[in-house]
């Protein structure tokens, strides 16, 4: 009887026609599309995206060339040569992060002292040449002037659990 | 020698007018298919579809035509070349030769011929020959294997086609379109013949390789089918000719069962819309049965689907050519 039943409700399309009415209903349900470059998802204040080095709010750069990051670094993708200032402070005379070497990990951020390299929300920095991606000190200072309030924001926020 | 030929000059002309004026919207139709068909199917996986090409991504089918339009046409070295390009011309001329003997309203018609079935029926067998050819002649196995399997599939479910079309005409009483459509006045087919309207629009998709039947085409295993070899404008060809032949099966169906031009109640607000515009409403609405079934239905086994063709729809469709002329007999009601 069951088989019976099983059968002619397969001869009367039951399961095509429930499966046409899921998706008719799925028809008129509101979209979830997001229309990208106009409307943009939530970033968490974890995103690991560009980098950035931050300073101080005295405008002094945070990196003391401790090449923590450089050492941990499991892509080797940052490079940093250290000297003394005319203060005797240690700072880097270069800072080199090859993005496409990057797998943004987020150690080099983890590996950091004094919170100076640090991945930022932004992950719209694409570019038409290769070449544009081999970051230097002067562009990753610049990123961190002109990410510096989310930076800031990001790490207060993620604070608390660390 | 002009002198003789002048009389025949401005019919020449007045006949292809009016292919043109058939041609050209019908084009404009399958461009804008494509559309409908991905915003249907976006619409039904909760995505909003194309929409940055110009208003509600309207303008996105004329993009799709200049970029394959840009494109370079490739012969493949081993391909035979005459051939390889005739399949494409032959699959698109077939599918827009079929227009001429629809019936567009009372009396809007290219050619109102007296076996405007049997003319439909050998026109879309022949559609068969233009796959055929380009699997061959791209020498390619999985355009080969695609090409085999979309030559069986539609010569199996042109069986059951043809039965259903007999049982169609027995009610009608004959091959003409437009007096198919008028035996409709009473009551549309799709009615007393409901089970063969099913059998009809199930053939129909496997008959234009459409979801869940697109075998020829199955991405996972065949690549894209008898056209992977295809490029640029005969790869256009091809698509204009599948898509074509998707709206003509779904005027078919429409002339067959649907009533064709006439409108689903005989009174005042319905009669006023004119007849074309509700054969176009009833042929937008197959489309989008079409498009529904592939957004919802999983591709089909192959061998499930010769099972289903031969085993299923062929007894099935044969039970009720027998059953409809005994009904048709028995009551006297055979025109």
């Amino acid at each position: 009887m069951r088989q019976l039943l099983l059968r002619l409700s397969a001869f009367g399309l039951k399961e095509i026609f429930s499966g046409m009415a899921l998706t008719l209903r799925a028809f008129f349900r509101p979209k979830v599309t997001l229309n990208y470059p106009y409307e943009k998802g939530p970033v968490s204040p974890r995103f690991r995206g560009q980098h950035a080095l931050r300073r101080y709010d005295t405008g002094e750069e945070r990196c003391i060339s401790c090449k923590l990051c450089e050492a941990v670094c499991p892509a080797q993708a940052i490079t940093i040569e250290g000297a003394p200032r005319e203060d005797q402070s240690r700072r880097t005379v270069r800072y080199d992060i090859d993005m496409t070497k990057c797998i943004y990990c987020g150690l080099c951020q983890e590996a950091c002292p004094v919170d100076a390299i640090v991945e930022g929300p932004n992950f719209e920095f694409s570019t038409f040449t290769r070449e544009e991606l081999f970051y230097d000190k002067e562009k990753l200072l610049d990123n961190g002037d002109r990410w510096e309030p989310i930076l800031a924001q990001n790490i207060e926020s993620d604070a608390p659990y660390r | 020698m002009l002198d003789a030929l002048l009389p025949y000059l401005w019919p020449t002309l007045k006949t292809a007018g009016i292919i043109l004026l058939i041609v050209v919207p019908l084009i404009l139709c399958v461009a804008y298919l494509t559309y409908a068909e991905r915003k249907v199917i976006g619409y039904m996986q909760l995505r909003k579809g194309p929409n940055v090409v110009g208003p509600f991504g309207l303008l996105q089918p004329i993009a799709d035509a200049l970029k394959l339009l840009h494109k370079e046409t490739i012969i493949p070295t081993n391909a035979s070349p005459l051939l390889f390009l005739v399949a494409p011309l032959l699959t698109f001329a077939l599918s827009m030769m079929a227009w001429a003997v629809i019936p567009f309203d009372e009396g809007i018609v290219l050619a109102n011929i007296n076996v405007g079935v049997l003319y439909l029926f050998a026109i879309s067998s022949l559609g068969v020959y233009g796959i055929i050819i380009a699997g061959w002649a791209s020498n390619s196995k999985y355009a080969f294997l695609g090409a085999l399997r979309s030559a069986a599939q539609m010569v199996s479910y042109e069986v059951s086609i043809g039965f259903v079309m007999i049982t169609v005409l027995m009610c009608a009483g004959s091959l003409n379109l437009s007096q198919i459509v008028e035996a409709q006045r009473t009551v549309w087919f799709a009615v007393p013949l409901f089970p063969m309207f099913v059998v009809f629009f199930v053939s129909s998709l496997a008959e234009t390789n459409r979801a869940p039947f697109d075998l020829p085409e199955a991405e996972a295993e065949l690549v894209s089918g008898y056209n992977v070899e295809y490029s640029s404008m005969p790869f256009a060809l091809f698509f204009l000719g599948e898509y074509a032949n998707m709206i003509l099966m779904s005027a078919m169906t429409s002339i067959l069962f649907l009533g064709g031009w006439l409108p689903p109640l005989p009174f005042a607000p319905f009669t006023l819309i004119p007849g074309f515009v509700w054969f176009a409403l009833k042929i937008a609405f197959m489309l989008f049965l079409f498009l529904w079934v592939r957004a919802t239905l999983p591709r089909y086994r192959y061998d499930q689907l010769m099972r289903l063709g031969w085993k299923v729809f062929l007894p099935f469709s044969l039970l009720w050519v027998v059953g409809t002329a005994g009904v048709l007999v028995a009551f006297d009601l055979a025109p």
